[in-house]
Order: C-alpha cells, then sequence, then structure tokens
C-alpha cells in the first residue's frame, strides 16, 4: 500500500526563477541535488547545481529500441518522460564494497566499511519513479531483512516529484494505475505549466518537510483555477499513453501459460543482454564479487547489479536452473507481472516503459502479455 | 616450516602480435607484486633468460598456424600444471583466422618472393582445438587487470572473478547511455563478453567484439538489429569477421551473411 498523501495548505504557484530558489535553499541545508541533465544524448540523472542544469527546451522520443532527444517549442524544464537511468542507483548502487577483510595470524579480520549518510534531494521524480520507489521499499526494507546500505541512504531524501504534462511513446503508467499524477510518497510535487506566455510550475506539498521548505521559498497562493488547468493538462497526458497493458487477471493468465509457444518466440529476438532489467527502476538483483591481493592478505567484498539474464545468476551446484533465453525471458516477465504479486503483494512493473524503449531489439512487455491474454480468448472462443 | 616455493610462471608466444603479453609489463602497479609472488621462468618480452620446466603456470598468446607450432604446443602443455591461454588469437584464433574463411594457398604467392620456404596450416587454431586449456581469458588484447585477477585468483586459489555476461551490464553499471538506442549507432555489446569496462559506448563508439561471443549469444537477433539501423550484408560479415571471426557463433553468423 502506497502512504496517503498529507495536505498542508492550499497549492502554491512558482516561477522558473522561484523553483531555482527552492533548489538553492535545498543546497543550503546540505542536500545532493540530483536531478534530470543532458548527456550523451539523453537525459540521465545528475547533480545539478542549479535549474540551468535541466535539460530546458528539450523532449524525447521514444519508441521500442529507440530514444531520441528533440528541441521542443518552448522552454519547459519538465518536457520530457523517463530516460535509461532511475533513482535506484543512488539507493540501490550499481557496485559497492560490503566489506574488507584482512589475514594477521592465520587469522581473518573484518572490516566493515564505514557509511556516511547521505542526503540526497531528487528532483523531478515522476509518479512511475515513485510507486517503483515505493516497491523498492517494500523490497528492500519491510521483510525480515533490512538492507542497511538502501536505508541510509533512503531515509533522508527529499522529493521533489513533477506530474508528468505529456506521456512517452513507451508509457503506460495509465494502465498500471501509478501516473501520470505523482498521487504519494513526495515532500512537494510540481505541475510544470506553460500557458498563453506565462510558465510556472503550481505546488502540492506533500510533508511537513515540504511545506516547511515552501515557507523558505517565495511564492504565490495557486488559484482553484490555477489548480484546476494543471491537473486537466495531467488528466490529458493520461489519454496519450503510448503503450496500454490490461492488467486484469494477468496473474493468472500468465500462470496458465507458462508453456505458451510465445516464449519460444520472443527468446528468438531475445539478446538475453540484461539491459531491461537494468534499466528497470524496481529491479534488484545483486551479485556479490570477493577478491584478493596477491598476498591473499587482503580480501574484499563487492556486490554489484545482476540480472536474471545472466546464465550464472541461477547457478545452484553443479549447473544454470535458467540457462536457455526462453527460461530467463519468461522469469523475468512472470516475476515482474505475476510472481511479484505474490511475493511482495505487488506488480513488479510501474509502466515506465524503460524496458522497452533500451531494449536494443525493442521487446515490449505489453506486446508479450496482449498476445498471451488474446491467446485465451481466441481458445476459449473456439472452445 | 620450509620455505614456501614460489610458483613458477611461463609465458609462451605463437602466432600473435605480442599485444597480450605486453599487458602483463604494462601492469606497472601489480607488477613489483607479481614478480614477488611469483618466479618469471620464461618471458622473452621482458627477458631472455629461460628457466626449466617444468611450469605452475603457463600463459599461452597466440594460435597454431604452423606444423611446428602444432608440435610445440603439446610439449607445452606436457610441462605445465596449469595452461591459461590469453588473447583472442589464442582463444579463437585472432585476426588471422580470416585465411579460414579462404584457400591460404593461393595468397602465399602474393606475399612471400620464395613460396616454397612457407610451411604453414591451412587454418589459423586456437589452443585449446590442439591441448587442454585451464582457463581463457578472452579479449584483443585483453583487459590487463583481468590478467591480474586470473594470476592472483589462480596464486590463492580461488575462482576468477571474469562475468560470463555482455558489455551491457558493463554499460549500465557505469551510466553509459546506450548508443544503440539512443544514437542509432551499430553495436556489438549486447552478444560480446564484458571484460573491458565497456570502454568504446563510454566513448560513443559502438562495440567492436574484442572478446568474442559473450553466454547465449543470439546472433541472429543482433544482426536483425542492425539490419534494422540500415547495415547491409558485407557489412555485417565484416563487423562479425574481426578478431574473433573464427570464434564458433561470431563466424556462423558472419557466414549466414556471405553469398
Ligand atoms: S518492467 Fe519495464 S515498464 Fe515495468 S517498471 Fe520495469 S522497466 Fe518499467
Ligand atoms: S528483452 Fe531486450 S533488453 Fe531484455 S534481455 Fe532480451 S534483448 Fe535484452
Amino acid at each position: 500500500m502506497t502512504p496517503k498523501a498529507p495536505r498542508f495548505n492550499n497549492c502554491a504557484v512558482l516561477s522558473p526563477q522561484q523553483l531555482d530558489q527552492l533548489l538553492q535553499v535545498l543546497i543550503k541545508r546540505d542536500y545532493e541535488v540530483l536531478g534530470p541533465t543532458i548527456r550523451e544524448g539523453a537525459v540521465v540523472y545528475d547533480h545539478v547545481d542549479s535549474t540551468k542544469d535541466l535539460p530546458a527546451g528539450w523532449t524525447d522520443e521514444q519508441a521500442g529500441g529507440k530514444y531520441r532527444l528533440k528541441r521542443r517549442e518552448d522552454d519547459a524544464l519538465f518536457g520530457f518522460v523517463v530516460g535509461p537511468h532511475s533513482w535506484k542507483k543512488y539507493v540501490f548502487p550499481p557496485a559497492m564494497r560490503l566489506w574488507q577483510a584482512h589475514r594477521s595470524d592465520g587469522l581473518f579480520q573484518i572490516v566493515p566499511e564505514t557509511r556516511k549518510a547521505t542526503k540526497f534531494a531528487f528532483i523531478g521524480v515522476r509518479a512511475c519513479e515513485l510507486h517503483a520507489l515505493s516497491i523498492q521499499d517494500k523490497v528492500f526494507l519491510k521483510g525480515p531483512y533490512v538492507d542497511t546500505v538502501y536505508k541510509l541512504h533512503r531515509e533522508n531524501i527529499f522529493i521533489v516529484a513533477v506530474d508528468c504534462v505529456q506521456a512517452g511513446g513507451t508509457c503506460f503508467c495509465a494502465s498500471m494505475n501509478t501516473g501520470p499524477k505523482a498521487a504519494a510518497g513526495f515532500d512537494v510535487a510540481l505541475t510544470e505549466v506553460l500557458h498563453e506566455g506565462r510558465h510556472h510550475f503550481i505546488v502540492r506539498m506533500g510533508t511537513k518537510a515540504g511545506a516547511d521548505l515552501m515557507s523558505q521559498v517565495p511564492h504565490e497562493e495557486a488559484t482553484a483555477a490555477d489548480v484546476e488547468f494543471a491537473e486537466n493538462l495531467v488528466a490529458e497526458a493520461a489519454k496519450h499513453m503510448g503503450r496500454s497493458l490490461d492488467v486484469n487477471g494477468i496473474k493468472e493468465i500468465l500462470y496458465r501459460n507458462i508453456e505458451h509457444v510465445r516464449w519460444d518466440q520472443v527468446a528468438d529476438r531475445c539478446l538475453s543482454c540484461s539491459n531491461c532489467t537494468m534499466v528497470c527502476p524496481t529491479c534488484f538483483c545483486s551479485t556479490v564479487e570477493d577478491l584478493t591481493d596477491l598476498s591473499g592478505q587482503q580480501a574484499e567484498r563487492w556486490r554489484k547489479w545482476d540480472s536474471c539474464f545472466t546464465t550464472d545468476f541461477s547457478y545452484i551446484h553443479g549447473s544454470s536452473v535458467r540457462s536457455t533465453p526462453r527460461s530467463k525471458y519468461r522469469q523475468w516477465m512472470m516475476h515482474k507481472l505475476a510472481y511479484w504479486i505474490d511475493q511482495f503483494g505487488t506488480s513488479g512493473c510501474v509502466g515506465c516503459g524503460r524496458c522497452i524503449t533500451w531494449c536494443p531489439v525493442g521487446i515490449d512487455i505489453t506486446e508479450e502479455a496482449r498476445v498471451i491474454r488474446e491467446g485465451e480468448t481466441l481458445a476459449s472462443a473456439a472452445g | 616450516m620450509a620455505a614456501v616455493r614460489k610458483p613458477k610462471i611461463a609465458v609462451w608466444k605463437f602466432a600473435s602480435c605480442d599485444g597480450c603479453q605486453l599487458s602483463l609489463l604494462d601492469c606497472e602497479d601489480e607488477l613489483l607484486s607479481i614478480v614477488g609472488a611469483v618466479e618469471i621462468a620464461s618471458f622473452p618480452e621482458a627477458t631472455r633468460a629461460v628457466v626449466k620446466g617444468p611450469y605452475d603456470i603457463s600463459l599461452v598468446e597466440g594460435s597454431i598456424t604452423t606444423p611446428h607450432d602444432e608440435e610445440r604446443i603439446h610439449t607445452i602443455r606436457r610441462s605445465s600444471k596449469l595452461l591459461i591461454t590469453i588473447g583472442a588469437c589464442a582463444t579463437s584464433g585472432g585476426i588471422q583466422a580470416l585465411r579460414n574463411f579462404k584457400n591460404v594457398a593461393d595468397f602465399i604467392p602474393m606475399v612471400y618472393a620464395k613460396p616454397e620456404y612457407i610451411e604453414t596450416l591451412s587454418k589459423s587454431t586456437p589452443i585449446n582445438d590442439h591441448v587442454f586449456v585451464d582457463f581463457q581469458l578472452r579479449g584483443c588484447p585483453i583487459n590487463k587487470l583481468q590478467l591480474v585477477e586470473v594470476l592472483n585468483a589462480f596464486l590463492n586459489r580461488r575462482k576468477p572473478v571474469t562475468p560470463a555476461h555482455g558489455v551491457c551490464m558493463e554499460c549500465k553499471r557505469r551510466g553509459t547511455v546506450c548508443v544503440m538506442v539512443a544514437n542509432g549507432t551499430p553495436c556489438l555489446g549486447p552478444v560480446t563478453l564484458a571484460g573491458c569496462g565497456a570502454l568504446c559506448p563510454a566513448y560513443d563508439r559502438g562495440c567492436y567484439g574484442c572478446f568474442g561471443p559473450k553466454e547465449t549469444p543470439n546472433t541472429t537477433s543482433m544482426s536483425a538489429g542492425w539490419t534494422a539501423l540500415g547495415v547491409t550484408e558485407p557489412e555485417l560479415v565484416r563487423a562479425f569477421r574481426s578478431f574473433n571471426a573464427y570464434a564458433e557463433a561470431f563466424r556462423k553468423e558472419s557466414e549466414a551473411h556471405e553469398r
């Protein structure tokens, strides 16, 4: 269950300059401010010092296996959707040392890592990403074992969410009930409005911390008309999703079709390259690697992002449980849309579309699910 | 306690450019500790001195291209406890395996003034076509850090950390934006073994496949992806036919596009 958003007062209006002041207050409060910025031909997440670092006037065009930046006709600061990075890289780092050990007098001494608590401010978190964070919270924090690293990075995050007022070519959050409006899990949420020569942000406060921050930033009160206009923009975006996925009974459908011929067909195209899992904001698998120095006196254990698409990932005494691309792809998609529901009480997919865009051959989870569903409908119509 | 004997390591060269064994010399920071940990018994690139076998570890660079080398590799195998092949030549036949797709007798007279002195095999083949190989370290050239890791692992009797997955995971872990998706640049990363640290995509180039095929390489789908980007059949042949041309998956894929 995602937490309910508390409401503190009415909505506020920020100009782009005032939004920059908001970032400056965060920086003054020792936050490491992270947000969307352009690098290597894509919108990625990295350090931002001011709104100047945001991708002003850029948008993205996305399709299966294809991503291109395009100039917009306006100076929107958040006029794109999600890119190849997700926020998980900050809370669940791609590679990190877990501990070190050294040998002395024939004994091993473990040296735990000393880690500093971080204070991240995430700027421009989308609705699907808020859901992804809450899913990873469940995985890393709410089970019998708490991931201490995740907890350390996650605890102090200040989240500035942004509603999507345009949907991407591979987006389907509307199907997954995860967007495009940021519903909960943020400190403040913005809707960017560019209308009749005006450019401003309608701000909703989600937490006390958010309200407190806003008290430090000059702003105006939003009128009911401002708010309604912004809400309409978001509602409009929901109607223009590039993809859709019918989730009705999806778990049962997939369970019934574990030997469907479609798994063979998708395996013909799948490269088992793992890109889909790496870019997915909810995928959480990792491996550990043990290293030593040449003398054998020092050892280190590292944790790295891993994927159900590697053969080593399912290696259990003597051989790999899932050695074929068919079994790997099936495991991934079944986990996202079916097993996850049994395991964590939620879908593992938030409809962000990254796995579709960043698959080098454009394999599309919504299409795969549709074909399997339609196969059932046809079969029952015939039978 | 008796003094522990240092493991004896020999480096051997067959048909190759020496680039891989030079990686060992290139390990400046680690070289002193390597030299401290082992006895370098034979290493033509570094010293003329040769210590007699048997050797604990033989590092073999290069492919088998002559009848003489075909014999020599057996002698080396017999005198080595562990035989580790390093580089694309030793593990797949190297760039010189391009001859395997043609008739070598046709071009000997074009290259050599006195072809009768040339004694060569019709194919350039990897070491493991001839003798049992304990471990293969791939790459053209190999990654020196991986070489240190392999030696380190064998000296410490543990499994080397050398992944079997593809280059894409290295790109994604370092946050590199996919050149194929974001720029339409043909890239062999999805079918190529990781190990270089995803160097080329980090410099905006597609992967050239220096480390050869990864585990479960779907080269057919890779080619379909490249074709969709406008790559022609002859270009596909050349892409798969480079340093690892004779590695099975790459060989079959290049042949599939040759009429
Ligand atoms: S499965 Fe694909 S669409 Fe769903 S959350 Fe992961 S990357 Fe996004
Ligand atoms: S579905 Fe696409 S991104 Fe995922 S492993 Fe297969 S080819 Fe790679």
